[in-house]
C-alpha cells in the first residue's frame, strides 16, 4: 500500500503533539484540580484539535470508529495504512 | 467501552532491521514491569480505589495500552525483515520455532506472562504504592534497554517512554498525598 507524503505525516505528527498535550494536561488535572491556567490550556488544545484532527482525516481517513464516512476522505476507519505499517 | 484510534501516542521509528534489541524489547511487552502489566494492573484496581483516584487510573491505563502498542511497533518494525540467519544470532531460535515472525506476551527470557506480576489488594494506599513501584521500575527497565541500544531513532522513542514512567510515579504519590488528606480530615465521633 503506498506510503503517505511528507505533508500528511507532517499533519500525524502535529496532531500527537496536540494529543500528547492533552494527555499529559489530563493526568496533571486530576492531581490539580484548581489549577485555572493548566485547565485553560486543555480547553484551548482541545479546541484546536478539531480543525488538525479533520485534516489528518482528508489524508488518512476516519482515525476513530463510530464517525461517519465523509466522501472524499481516503478511506474509512478498516481501510488504509496502520500504525505500525507507517 | 473502548475505542481505538488508529494513530500512536508517539511516532516510533526504527534504524535498521535489529532483532536483538527486539528482544530485549519484549521485556517490556509482556514482562513483570512490562506495560501489559501495567495496563492490566491499573484497569483492575480502578474498580475498589476511591472515586477522587479512578480517573487518573483510568487515564493512565489507556495511556499504558498505547504504551504497548507502542512497544509492538517497535518489535514488529525492529523484526519484520529479519532472515533466519539474523534470527538465530540474536538468539531469538525459540521464540522463532513456537511462534514464526508472531509477537507474543513474554519476557526477554522467553517465559510467557503470568497474572502474578500483578498485585490487587484493595486497599488504595497499597495499591498506590505497588503502582508507584511499578512505574520505577518500568523506567529502570527502559534506562537498561537504552544502554544496550545503539539505534538512536528507537532510543528516541525509548526515552520518551523513560520519562513518562517518571511522570506516573509522580502523578501516583500526589493522588497518596490526596488520600492522606481525606484520611486526616475524616471526623470521628
Amino acid at each position: 500500500m503506498k506510503q503517505p507524503t511528507v505533508k500528511a505525516m507532517n499533519l500525524l505528527e502535529q496532531l500527537q503533539a496536540l494529543d500528547f498535550t492533552l494527555v499529559e494536561l489530563r493526568l496533571y488535572l486530576h492531581t490539580h484540580p484548581d489549577d485555572e491556567k493548566a485547565l485553560q490550556q486543555y480547553n484551548e488544545t482541545a479546541g484546536q484539535r478539531v480543525t488538525l484532527k479533520e485534516q489528518v482525516e482528508e489524508e488518512f481517513g476516519s482515525l476513530a470508529p463510530n464517525e461517519p464516512f465523509t466522501p472524499g476522505q481516503a478511506s474509512g476507519w478498516g481501510e488504509g495504512l496502520w500504525p505500525w505499517q507507517l | 467501552m473502548f475505542v481505538y484510534e488508529k494513530k500512536l501516542l508517539y511516532p516510533v521509528k526504527v534504524s535498521s532491521c535489529n532483532p536483538k534489541l527486539a528482544k530485549y524489547l519484549i521485556e517490556q511487552y509482556g514482562g513483570a514491569d512490562g506495560e501489559l502489566a501495567a495496563a492490566l494492573r491499573y484497569m483492575n484496581q480502578r474498580y475498589t480505589i476511591p472515586d477522587k483516584v479512578i480517573g487518573l487510573l483510568t487515564d493512565i491505563a489507556m495511556e499504558e495500552f498505547s504504551h504497548l502498542e507502542m512497544i509492538a511497533t517497535m518489535v514488529f518494525k525492529l523484526t519484520k525483515d529479519a532472515t533466519p540467519d539474523q534470527i538465530r544470532d540474536a538468539g531469538l531460535e525459540p521464540h522463532y520455532v513456537n511462534h514464526g515472525s508472531a509477537l507474543y506476551y513474554e519476557n526477554a527470557g522467553g517465559i510467557p506472562f503470568n497474572a502474578s506480576y500483578i498485585a490487587g489488594k484493595g486497599d488504595p494506599i497499597a495499591d498506590l504504592y505497588e503502582d508507584i513501584a511499578a512505574e520505577e521500575k518500568a523506567r529502570a527497565t527502559y534506562q537498561y534497554i537504552i544502554d544496550l541500544s545503539d539505534d538512536p531513532d528507537l532510543n528516541d522513542g525509548l526515552k520518551f517512554l523513560r520519562e513518562r514512567e517518571i511522570v506516573h510515579g509522580q502523578r501516583f504519590r500526589e493522588a497518596v498525598e490526596m488520600l492522606k488528606e481525606n484520611y486526616s480530615e475524616r471526623k470521628v465521633f
